[in-house]
């Protein structure tokens, strides 16, 4: 009797959390659509940096094979940054912070809506930066392999980068704050993308590749783990 | 309807609240006054869950906070000095996302209801960075009586409005209050307060320092008071 009672509830409540996740990915998409504040900010940033990359690695096509990796992880992690400011600033502005926590839902849906946005916003800019990069560099990027290392960096960076802007975003050096807070935790993500990403870009054989895509795929599941248990402590007073 | 017992808030080592008693029955309209930094903000961030106590008990409805900060949530109508909107969504969007938000079935239909109540549907399209402040606050209250909440907690929601706009707000919680619902709000207007509230509790040093009922003072005696209890 009780399990059964229980059952709907829960499917009630697991309803109500995806509608949550989805509402706020559904906010941030729609008012950055209308505004293209965050992705024309982190789309410049992004294609200066491997402008500037490009006139200063004046290399062979073989050394700039090597350094590709390299370069897009830079420029991702850069670009990824100012956007995660941008996403955390809006709902600093007008105490729109306040507005998502006085919901009525768990709250680590909050961090699985903005997460999602933040992550949407990255694959974006990598999929114009990836085809720009491609033509600037005259380097092969149409691997089937570097999408999932591209999307397996991604979550894991916007997984810990979203705590860590939650947590930035109250504090008055939040600019300065948030790449000091996240560079040193993220760099194993970061290390683990350039290094999987050289494997694919090379060539190399799968023994060499699946190593940094096993800890990949750990570092995005500890990450994702410890936002969904830390969040509420982070975004509470 | 809302019960706070011996509430202890500190920042670090610094006390703001200092084992504060506080009732409010329901459908009574509480108006809190006091200087700056006496403390109202964080008692109703408090109250809100959006800020954990240190020490004490507070109770909304039955409810305990923290522990059970989500069904009080759901009970909870908020307004403060900032409108809580999306500057780059329209004053509808805004609305239909918040209605989803607190899981209501006629998302759509609530905000536009919501919208009506405070003469703000022939703007409903626009972006609510267009809107004047007043406008974003009367907004503001739309969002906040959208679950059609028992409860409301209202900070300091005249700061930065003009005399037209103040007087509309004045319009919208004697409705607001007229609804039975039990109303909380900071304020620093000992005039406005004495005119909306049904009780005046003043808080000064992190306590409550006098609470008394609107029909046994005059605004002149309000003023007396306050001066009384926040210069001791």
């Amino acid at each position: 009797m009780t399990s059964g009672a229980a059952s709907p509830r829960a499917a009630a409540r697991a309803r109500g959390y995806l509608r949550a996740v989805g509402a706020v990915l559904w906010k941030d998409l729609a008012a950055e659509l209308r505004s293209r504040e965050l992705l024309s900010g982190m789309l410049v940033f992004a294609l200066l940096v491997i402008l500037i990359f490009n006139f200063a690695l004046e290399l062979d096509l073989a050394t700039r094979q090597t350094v590709t990796s390299g370069v897009l992880w830079v420029t991702f992690a850069f670009a990824g940054t100012l956007g995660l400011n941008r996403s955390m600033a809006v709902e600093r502005d007008r105490g729109c912070l306040d507005g998502l926590l006085l919901a009525p839902v768990d709250r680590s849906a909050l961090y699985f809506g903005k997460a999602l946005g933040n992550l949407a916003f990255m694959l974006i800019v990598e999929a114009i930066v990836l085809p720009a990069y491609s033509i600037l560099y005259s380097v092969n990027l149409f691997h089937p392999g570097l999408v999932g290392v591209v999307l397996l960096g991604s979550i894991g960076y916007a997984a810990v980068g979203t705590l860590l802007a939650s947590m930035a975003v109250q504090a008055r050096t939040r600019d300065v704050l948030l790449p000091i807070l996240l560079f040193p935790v993220v760099l194993p993500v970061l290390i683990s993308a350039v290094k999987a990403t050289n494997a694919v870009l090379l060539g190399l054989e799968a023994a060499e590749l699946w190593p940094w895509l096993n800890l990949l795929i750990a570092y995005d599941v500890i990450f994702t783990a410890a936002a969904f248990m830390l969040f509420d402590y982070v975004v509470e007073e | 309807m809302i019960e706070v017992r011996r509430l202890v808030k500190t920042f670090g080592l610094k006390p703001v609240l200092r084992g504060l008693d506080f009732r409010a029955e329901p459908g009574e309209f509480v108006a809190l006054l006091g200087p700056n930094g006496a403390g109202k903000t964080t008692m109703l961030r408090i109250l809100a869950s959006l800020s954990r106590p240190t020490l004490g008990e507070v109770r909304v409805a039955g409810y305990t906070l923290p522990g059970q900060a989500s069904e009080v949530r759901r009970l909870l109508g908020v307004v403060s000095h900032q409108p809580l909107l999306y500057g780059d969504l329209t004053a509808e969007e805004n609305l239909r996302f918040y209605a989803r938000m607190y899981g209501l079935s006629d998302g759509a239909g609530r905000a536009r209801q919501a919208l009506e109540s405070v003469g703000l549907a022939p703007r409903r399209r626009d972006l609510v960075r267009q809107f004047s402040r007043g406008m974003q606050q009367r907004l503001a209250i739309g969002r906040a009586l959208l679950h059609d909440p028992q409860v409301m907690l209202l900070d300091e929601p005249y700061t930065g409005l003009d005399q037209d706009a103040s007087a509309m707000l004045d319009e919208l919680l004697r409705h607001v209050a007229a609804g039975g619902r039990t109303v909380v709000m900071t304020s620093h207007d000992l005039p406005r307060a004495a005119d909306l509230a049904t009780r005046i509790d003043v808080l000064s040093r992190g306590v409550i320092a006098a609470s008394v009922p609107q029909a046994e003072i005059t605004p002149a005696g309000l003023i007396e008071l306050y001066r009384k209890v926040t210069h001791d």
